[in-house]
């Protein structure tokens, strides 16, 4: 029996009800990632051996109906995972083993779930498209001639080609959810410190959370469940309780109020998902949602305040990696060394000049410079006043309504290599994604329809702090009268006849 | 243009090492002198995807330092990040305070009994609290030049005071330092030792020179490396004048110069240039997103201020007042340190005098602990054993000159006083007896009376020494008392 197009929910019933063994689904999804990952690219490190090794011994052990028991779980790369390579998709971190287990991690292996692999992602988890990944490429299964978004590519395609059922990626500004929306998945971006950040390689420490990627909501709710949870390692991390995800999944909507900001609809969005959303408007008005027209008037300056204080924080957060204590280390030739320079100097700049992609090296110097002095005033503490309101903006708006509807991103999937060239297009393509993590609110992405040439179409939920179960209960509503999220797609595996 | 026309203007930036059990951050040990790299772990190595989280207790020493340096405690406290590239700085940056610190202004009393100069308050701008950097180690046995790095310190918790520049003299800057360390010792928060580099202190100096009828300000030197209370003395005091000459030579004000760094080298007994004009160095300070900020309640503050010691000035006026010592005794006492002082104050209770007690202290105790190279901790004799001994001398049981036979056996033995007493075989002699004496004395020597009567009052001074000879329990001031007796009578 094939298991890849089960549920993760069936999974665990039918793992639990000894229906089948944790060895056979651990087979069923390590031949999907033997089959088809040559050509997706969605694993950087994928130990099919390894899986099924433990997916046997669990079989066999008295924890085989722990919570996520047998479950197969992709990991993005910049998630610590003990004893093993945590690249970060960057030549810097290439042969990096981590000392330790993010405390994420170690609860997945409380839960017993079986890990596949670790996921490509853009270097640092900094880029919209994958395509700063230092070692391959990652394609969009829908149309391998386009990006999967990014940064947490490998995770939204794994998923979304059923080599896993769930996977694990990191959302700073929008990189859980907008390669979701891309690939055709959901993808949650949990409430700042909802998940323990402490094993998360950091990018931007104020926005990163550790997000959530998977078909339907009820598997997102699932998984949740064994994420979540004040961590004494992680200062920043809720000291709010978790809930059961699961429990009020299906709760009605009737009554509840959800907000469209008239900001969201303009000239920039494709027509196609802006006819998803009157479409998803109406779903969800006959499950009794009141909808609301508001104004988020500062929505125009998330995109610049976002990559003001992210680059900010970025350029503090890669400066360890200078070659002197761990990862990449690079010097000179004899030959070709400049006898005025400084030998330590010498041995940063090449360490930092080749271990780092284009894009990595843009934001740092972005945030470098935003940061000096006599430009710190214009610019890093103008974002920060500026997050400060986009805060406010929202918390305004959710006295007026429950949730937020718009779109996840402005077009579907474009081509590889067609934003590489122009950054700051790239850049604009995250306008609705970082609110939420400027602000510092949960926000769900899911599959709510498709373009004309046949790529997916996601739409976005928005909550206030601590929201998951509505945004879950709303995205599990809307997924019980539609078909989008059961949607697959069409691959070729690499080396069959086409 | 004469020598005495200007003035040295010094402000000092020192920091002390807080005696956690563990680092700012993590969980890491802070004991000095464990092999390298043992106490470390993925957080202080700053290994990707790690987090700090702040150690209470070190909040609570700081708190605990501030209020005795009269600091105002900020009730809203946070932590940024100083960014620079140093192997020994594993994140690429320091987690310290920029804006924010934990202590705000305050002020430290410095007094000096022998008047040297006149009491004052040096007053401080801040003491904020930071984290170590690690220790480079230049490998020079190998004959290469490797660099290796130890981060066994990277992470230790550190509490930067700075002062105003309101020191004037080598001596100043000696008392604030001294009166700085005595307080945290006697506070129990760090051990101050500046050989490990629990204390450390940088000098910054310059000069005002009366300049016709302006006083203009030479640039300022930071001064690095002082190892020793003496270095920065001596520092303080080769700068001031190598600076006078170079103004003399120069002639560049404090506007016209940049700030130069300088370090104190103790071989050679001088300064020399480290860098040349100060990098406009960019830190690049902003707030650690990792850390939450630190807020600090009324109710925190007085929990930590009601468990404070005593403190050294607080306690000097105490012994002065209680014991009725003078303000040199005082301060001889409590400059050595908490057990010596809270020794002192057993003997001196037991004894009934402070003032004889402090005299023991200082001359008995003092003068072996200096010869033997040992603390009071180690001193052989207990407190109680040395106050019996100064109860009987201040009881005229003994006289000075047997107190001292006693000591030197209390030093060797284990015995009580009274058994040294009795093996020595002093015993309170009768006084029927002494009279014997005296008038044997005074008939065997007629002249000494005939000088007496004669208004030389000090011819009796042979008589009391020939009386402890006849008997070597004799109290001198018995003798004389009863001599006088005799020959007036």
């Amino acid at each position: 029996m094939n298991h890849i197009q089960q549920s993760a929910f069936d999974l665990v019933a039918g793992l639990k009800a000894g229906q089948f063994s944790a060895e056979e689904v651990a087979d069923s999804f390590v031949r999907q990632i033997e089959r088809h990952d040559t050509a997706i690219g969605s694993f950087l490190r994928f130990d099919g051996q390894q899986a099924l090794q433990q997916s046997r011994t669990l079989d066999g052990s008295e924890n085989k109906r722990d919570g996520l028991a047998g479950i197969p779980i992709a990991i993005k790369d910049v998630i610590c995972v003990r004893d093993q390579v945590t690249s970060c998709s960057s030549r810097m971190l290439e042969s990096f083993l981590s000392p330790y287990d993010a405390t994420v991690v170690e609860k997945l292996r409380q839960s017993k779930a079986v890990m596949l692999g670790k996921t490509n992602m853009d270097e640092f988890a900094m880029g919209s498209s994958t395509e700063n990944s230092a070692f391959q490429p990652t394609r969009n299964p829908w149309n391998p001639s386009h990006v999967p978004g990014g940064s947490s590519g490998g995770a939204a395609t794994c998923v979304a080609a059923r080599m896993a059922p769930l996977s694990l990626g990191s959302d700073t500004g929008g990189s859980v959810r907008q390669p979701a929306a891309f690939c055709g998945v959901t993808g949650l971006k949990p409430t700042y410190g909802r998940i323990s950040r402490y094993g998360l390689v950091a990018f931007a420490s104020s926005l990163d959370q550790i997000g959530i990627l998977a078909h339907d909501a009820r598997d997102t709710a699932l998984l949740l469940n064994h994420c979540v949870g004040h961590d004494p390692r992680d200062s920043t991390s809720a000291s709010v309780a978790g809930e059961d995800y699961l429990a009020g999944l299906g709760n009605s909507l009737e009554g509840l109020k959800i907000g469209l900001p008239r900001e969201y609809f303009n000239e920039g969005l494709n027509p196609e998902i802006s006819a998803s959303l009157d479409q998803a408007r109406a779903t969800f008005e006959q499950r009794g949602v009141q909808f609301v027209e508001i104004s988020l008037p500062m929505t125009s300056y998330g995109v610049a305040t976002y990559y003001l204080v992210a680059s900010c924080e970025a350029s503090g957060n890669l400066a360890r990696y200078d070659g002197a204590h761990y990862g990449l280390r690079k010097t000179l030739p004899a030959e070709n060394r400049d006898r005025s320079e400084n030998e330590l100097l010498r041995m940063y700049r090449q360490t930092r000049s080749q271990g780092f992609g284009p894009e990595v090296k843009r934001r740092i110097m972005l945030g470098t410079y935003a940061l000096s002095s006599g430009y710190y005033d214009a610019y890093y503490l103008k974002a920060l006043k500026s997050r400060r309101l986009i805060q406010d903006e929202l918390k305004q708006a959710f006295q007026q309504v429950d949730l937020i509807l718009g779109p996840t991103t402005p077009t579907p999937a474009y081509k590889t290599g067609e934003k590489s060239a122009n950054p700051l297009d790239m850049y604009l393509g995250d306008i609705y994604t970082v609110i939420a993590n400027l602000a510092g609110i949960p926000a769900i992405s899911f599959p709510a329809g498709f373009s004309a040439e046949g790529l997916p179409i996601g739409l976005q939920l928005q909550g206030p702090a601590f929201s998951e179960s509505r945004l879950l209960q709303a995205t599990h509503a809307f997924q019980s009268q539609t078909d989008w999220h059961q949607q697959d797609p069409q691959m070729t595996p690499a080396g069959d006849p086409s | 243009m004469k020598k005495d026309t200007y003035q040295m203007i010094v402000g000092l930036e020192v920091h002390v090492q807080l005696q956690t059990e563990s680092k700012l951050f993590c969980g890491c040990r802070t004991t000095f002198g464990s092999s390298p790299n043992t106490q470390t772990c993925p957080i202080c190595t700053g290994m990707p995807g790690t987090l700090p989280v702040l150690n209470r207790k070190a909040l609570e020493l700081s708190i605990k330092t501030g209020l005795a340096m009269n600091c105002e405690i900020s009730r809203f406290s946070k932590w940024d990040r100083k960014n620079y590239f140093y192997p020994d700085l594993p994140k690429g940056y320091q987690i310290s305070q920029f804006d924010l610190p934990i202590c705000g202004p305050g002020w430290i009393a410095i007094s000096d009994p022998k008047e040297r100069f006149a009491s004052k308050n040096i007053r401080l701008i801040r003491a904020h609290l930071e984290e170590d950097a690690g220790k480079s180690v230049h490998d020079e046995v190998a004959g290469s030049a490797d660099t290796r790095i130890d981060l066994n310190r990277t992470g230790t918790p550190l509490l930067e005071i700075v002062s105003e520049p309101d020191i004037r003299s080598p001596l100043e800057a000696r008392a604030y330092l001294t009166e700085l360390k005595l307080m945290l010792e006697y506070l129990g928060v760090s051990d101050c030792n500046m050989q490990e580099g629990s204390l450390r202190v940088d000098a910054n100096v310059n000069l005002h020179i009366e300049d016709e009828d302006s006083t203009v300000a030479t640039p300022i030197v930071e001064i690095k490396n002082l190892n020793s209370f003496r270095a920065v003395e001596r520092a303080l005091e080769f700068e001031s004048d190598r600076q006078w000459q170079q103004w003399q030579r120069e002639g560049i004000t404090l506007e016209q110069g940049a700030k130069t760094t300088r370090g104190w080298n103790d071989a050679e007994q001088k300064t020399t240039i480290q860098r040349e004009k100060e990098d406009s160095a960019d830190y690049r300070y902003f707030p650690d997103p990792d850390l939450v900020p630190v807020t600090i309640s009324e109710e925190q503050v007085n929990t930590i201020r009601s468990s404070m010691n005593e403190l050294p000035a607080a306690l000097r006026n105490r012994l002065c007042k209680k014991h009725g010592l003078s303000d040199y005794d005082a301060e001889v006492i409590v400059n050595q340190g908490r057990e010596f002082a809270e020794y002192f104050q057993s003997v001196a209770d037991l004894s009934g005098s402070g003032k004889l007690a402090a005299n023991w202290m200082q001359q008995g105790v003092l003068g072996y602990l200096k010869e033997k190279e040992l603390a009071i901790s180690s001193f052989p004799v207990s407190a109680t054993r040395l106050g019996t001994l100064v109860r009987k001398i201040q009881d005229g049981e003994l006289d000075n000159s047997r107190g001292k036979d006693v000591f030197e056996k209390l030093l060797q033995t284990d015995l009580e006083v009274e058994a040294i007493m009795k093996e020595l075989g002093i015993e309170a002699v009768d006084d029927s007896a002494l009279e014997a004496i005296c008038q044997d004395l005074l008939a065997a020597n007629p002249q000494v009376v005939e000088a007496y009567r004669g208004g030389k009052p000090q011819a009796i001074g042979p008589l009391i020494g020939q009386a402890k000879k006849k008997n070597p329990n004799a109290n001198p001031g018995k003798v004389r008392e009863i001599l006088i007796g005799l020959i007036d009578g």
